[in-house]
């Protein structure tokens, strides 16, 4: 992929008023919407943190996943365990998920580091479809709850109300979300503006030249990997807590699909392009859904092969481009 | 009269890049013609774009007809041939296969079966070699190998490039002549890309010479070989 | 010592459907160096279109002809249509659309033909063969069917023209130009040739494992495997990979860690060798240039 889309602020500032004018909008969603839609837009926030991941991964550091599924099921699980077996809170075994996750991560980016393009899509493609039967195997049933899965306490929120607004389960959920997603959206913007983000984009755009530069493109490459891995186990965590359950048949190959679809649909390389792609990849199926359970995936296909052909840079990508245009026409105009 | 080929402000490169510049030329019927200059000049690139290989702008005309547009393949069954440089043979197939490989567009089974035994009185190192890798045969039968099938097309105009590269000096002379053979048994009309343009100038009748992407000098390749000061400053010797 | 026999012999016959899906995914690989995603899912339409064909009462061997050719004549179409405009595109992207159409055709055969679990008929009789007590009359067919279909594939390849130039043009599509070939066609016929492969594979496993959209993800990462083992740019190295791997799952189903766990050994098989041998038994090792 060619390197038109540079990063989001490369060496640039936050942009304050247009993020704080977001968070101001986001928190008073929650007091607007039905609580279906509250844990929705929760859902929204999880997705979106797991498509950073992937971008991590794939956009910047050019490693092709088609198993990113896998560190979803790991930050879940981890998390499930963690609340069901050892009565830990909530809220402190996101953490722990993501650390696992990364410690995975970084073990799997290991071997792959051999594998370039078709090769790791293979692989991780293996990993994706083998997942759901590893889960289920049963000498790990004691840990996982082999078919049935784990059912997990929805937390309560610590107080019922906040300034004279009602909190319940869901909006407390979705202001941790909130909060979860803000700050991995700010560790990531810290990691890919600076050293790390354009040593990943040399070793992605000409990995040769990148090394002889003296950039340890294994080491890069790995560390991608566990990154990657550690905001999808976050995100894994998250969605756990939301859901309240985890089952090996929720992780199937066509949630690495998903979470791939969204990564394309939102744009490569961008962070706001995985808000986009994860509001996609959340409502798209529920409204088409009406027309049959099938179509909702032929619409994912179909938009995968005409989006790579006529707009491989997705909604963001379309974004900057209309962006641009309309600047150049008014600057034109002056 | 139209000429062979006729070849008209051609600009051709590579991605963003030009690297030949407002080309023109005429190739006469029966001709040889070379196509003289440095490394880097654009001499392989021409034979490129000719052939389509690469995106041109400009006119190309074979035998009147334009064929700038067409597609590699379509300009080849015209009956146009190429012999590449780095020869371009199928490495993992055999002697016999590449020779069946150049007849492939041939409707007339029973003279290309002819023609292949024809190669092999030109080329009797091949004969030798009917059932052997190609890839496995040294640069000379490599060379010898490209150059009949290139023939088995028997195409109105052979592109050669750079023959020589990397040959021993009987190879060389051997393939030369087997050029002028072809010339003038065949009919065959050559234009010829080459370094040493001793041998070129001796072989051809005509003269191109071109310098970053641009034809510097056109003319009767004896002139050019006879002129001391083309001779010094162009080429070396 | 019967069933091992038994198992031995079990794991010829689905190894000869491992074989042809790996197959089918090397000539694919061969010509553009892409690995067909989507391969298993070509596999499962076709047959789906078989069972139509034999639902509407048209002969088993009649449908299983026309299957054939309709894979074919869609191999050739998906080349043409989607693969065409992506040829030349980075890998990303390329994989993308592979996905796109996995997805597209799994879809479509839920939609179309729904998710419920079908039964596929065998054209062997359910009697095993010659009173042999080894083997049944299913996977005596499909080996042998198997076992033509190579045969046939082979000889196309070696020894006829067209066979030839689909070989120069999977190996060398610039000099294949050179001498006329329209390397854009050969593609195309590739295609359609892995389609086949892979129609012929899924009607000869469907009897098995039943017809449903999701039948053919497990069959196809064994395939991925076995193609892997013999090495990716070699056929026959896929074809003795298929047999070895259809093997090796069957006799590890039986004796070492039960039927619970075959998709992990795929995967372990596909990163083991990815990691220590990537070209395969047979492959090419491949050296970049800077």
């Amino acid at each position: 992929m060619t390197s038109t889309q540079s990063p989001d602020a490369s060496g640039a500032k936050l942009p304050w008023l247009r993020i704080s004018v977001i968070m101001a909008v986001a928190c008073a969603l929650p007091f607007f919407l039905s609580n279906y839609h509250v844990f929705q837009a929760s859902m929204v926030l999880s997705t979106a943190i797991a498509l950073v991941g992937l971008n991590i991964l794939t956009g910047y550091s050019g490693q092709i996943s088609l198993g990113h599924g896998a560190f979803l099921a790991i930050g879940a699980y981890t998390t499930a365990i963690l609340m069901d077996k050892f009565d830990v809170p909530y809220w402190a075994t996101i953490p722990v998920a993501g650390l696992v996750c990364l410690i995975a991560g970084f073990l799997f980016g290991l071997p792959a580091l051999k594998l370039e393009g078709h090769y790791l899509a293979l692989a991780t493609f293996a990993l994706a479809v083998a997942l759901p039967q590893l889960l289920k195997f049963r000498y790990l049933e004691p840990w996982t709850g082999g078919v049935q899965g784990i059912v997990i306490m929805k937390p309560d929120p610590p107080m019922a109300s906040f300034l004279g607004l009602t909190l319940n389960s869901d909006r407390w959920l979705y202001f941790v979300a909130l909060l979860v997603t803000a700050i991995m959206y700010l560790v990531a913007w810290n990691l890919l503006r600076g050293r790390i983000g354009r040593a990943l984009i040399a070793i992605r755009d000409q990995p040769t030249a990148a090394a002889l530069m003296g950039i340890d493109t294994s080491l890069y490459k790995s560390l991608a990997f566990g990154v990657s891995a550690l905001f999808t186990g976050v995100a894994g965590s998250l969605s756990a807590i939301l859901v309240a359950f985890v089952a090996p048949d929720s992780f199937t190959v066509f949630l690495s699909i998903t979470l791939m679809v969204g990564m394309v649909v939102g744009g490569l390389t961008s962070l706001p392009g995985a808000l986009y792609g994860a509001t996609f990849v959340q409502f798209v199926p529920n409204l088409a859904d009406q027309i049959s359970k099938a179509a909702p995936w032929a619409i994912y296909g179909a938009l995968l092969i005409i989006l790579m052909v006529v707009l491989p840079t997705g909604i963001a990508g379309g974004l900057n481009l209309l962006w641009s245009k309309v600047a150049r026409k008014s600057g034109a105009s002056i | 009269m139209a000429s062979l080929l006729e070849v008209d402000g051609l600009y051709a490169g590579y991605g963003p890049t030009e690297v030949i510049h407002d080309l023109s030329l005429r190739i006469e019927e029966g001709t040889i013609t070379t196509l003289l200059g440095a490394n880097g000049a654009g001499k392989t690139t021409t034979l490129r774009a000719l052939c389509k290989m690469i995106r041109t702008r400009g006119s190309i005309r074979f035998e009147g007809e334009a064929i700038d547009q067409l597609a590699t393949e379509d300009i080849v069954r015209r009956g146009v041939a190429h012999v590449p440089d780095g020869r371009g043979t199928f490495g993992s197939l055999t002697t016999e296969e590449n020779l069946r490989l150049g007849g492939y567009t041939r409707r007339d089974r029973r003279a290309a079966a002819a023609d292949q035994e024809r190669m092999y009185d030109y080329f009797p190192r091949l004969r030798e070699r009917r059932q052997q890798q190609a890839g496995t045969m040294s640069g000379g039968e490599q060379q010898m190998l490209a150059i009949a099938r290139a023939l088995m097309l028997r195409p109105r105009l052979l592109l050669m490039d750079e023959p020589s590269f990397g040959l021993a000096p009987l190879i060389v002379r051997e393939i030369f002549s087997i050029m002028k053979t072809i010339n003038e048994n065949d009919r065959v009309t050559i234009l010829l890309v080459e370094q040493n343009a001793a041998m070129a100038l001796k072989l051809a009748s005509q003269a191109y010479l071109i310098e970053t992407g641009r034809l510097v000098l056109a003319g009767e390749a004896a002139a050019l070989s006879n002129d001391e000061a083309v001779r010094r400053s162009y080429l070396g010797y | 010592m019967e069933t091992f026999i038994h198992q031995v012999v079990a794991g010829i016959a689905t190894g000869g459907v491992y074989a042809s899906l790996a197959l089918a995914l090397v000539m694919i690989y061969q010509s553009t160096h892409h690995i067909n995603f989507a391969q298993g899912e070509i596999a499962m339409f076709a047959t789906y279109l078989a069972w139509t064909l034999i639902n509407a009462g048209v002969p088993y061997w009649v449908a299983f002809f026309g299957t054939i050719l309709l894979a074919f004549a869609l191999g050739v179409l998906i080349q043409r249509i989607i693969i065409r405009p992506v040829e030349k595109a980075p890998v990303l992207n390329v994989v993308v659309v592979f996905i796109g159409l996995l997805v597209i055709l799994n879809s479509l055969a839920g939609w179309i033909f729904t998710y419920t679990i079908k039964s596929f008929p065998s054209p062997f009789p359910k009697e095993p063969p010659f009173g042999l007590s080894f083997i049944s009359s299913h996977e005596l067919g499909s080996i042998g069917v198997t076992l033509v279909l190579l045969v046939m594939l082979y000889s196309f390849f070696r020894f006829t023209p067209l066979g030839l130039a689909m070989r120069a043009a999977a190996q060398n599509p610039d000099s294949s130009r050179l001498v006329g070939i329209r390397v854009g066609w050969m593609l195309a016929l590739g295609w359609g040739l892995a389609a086949v492969l892979g129609s012929i594979a899924g009607m000869m496993i469907a009897p098995i494992v039943f017809l449903e959209p999701n039948m053919m993800s497990g069959v196809l990462l064994y395939a991925f495997a076995a193609a892997l083992v013999g090495g990716i740019d070699s056929p026959g190295g896929a074809v003795l990979g298929g047999f070895l791997v259809g093997i090796l799952e069957n006799l590890l189903g039986a004796y070492v860690i039960g039927t619970e766990l075959k998709l992990s050994v795929a995967l372990v098989l596909i990163v083991t060798v990815l990691t220590i041998r990537p070209a395969g038994l047979f492959g090419k090792v491949i050296v970049t240039r800077v």
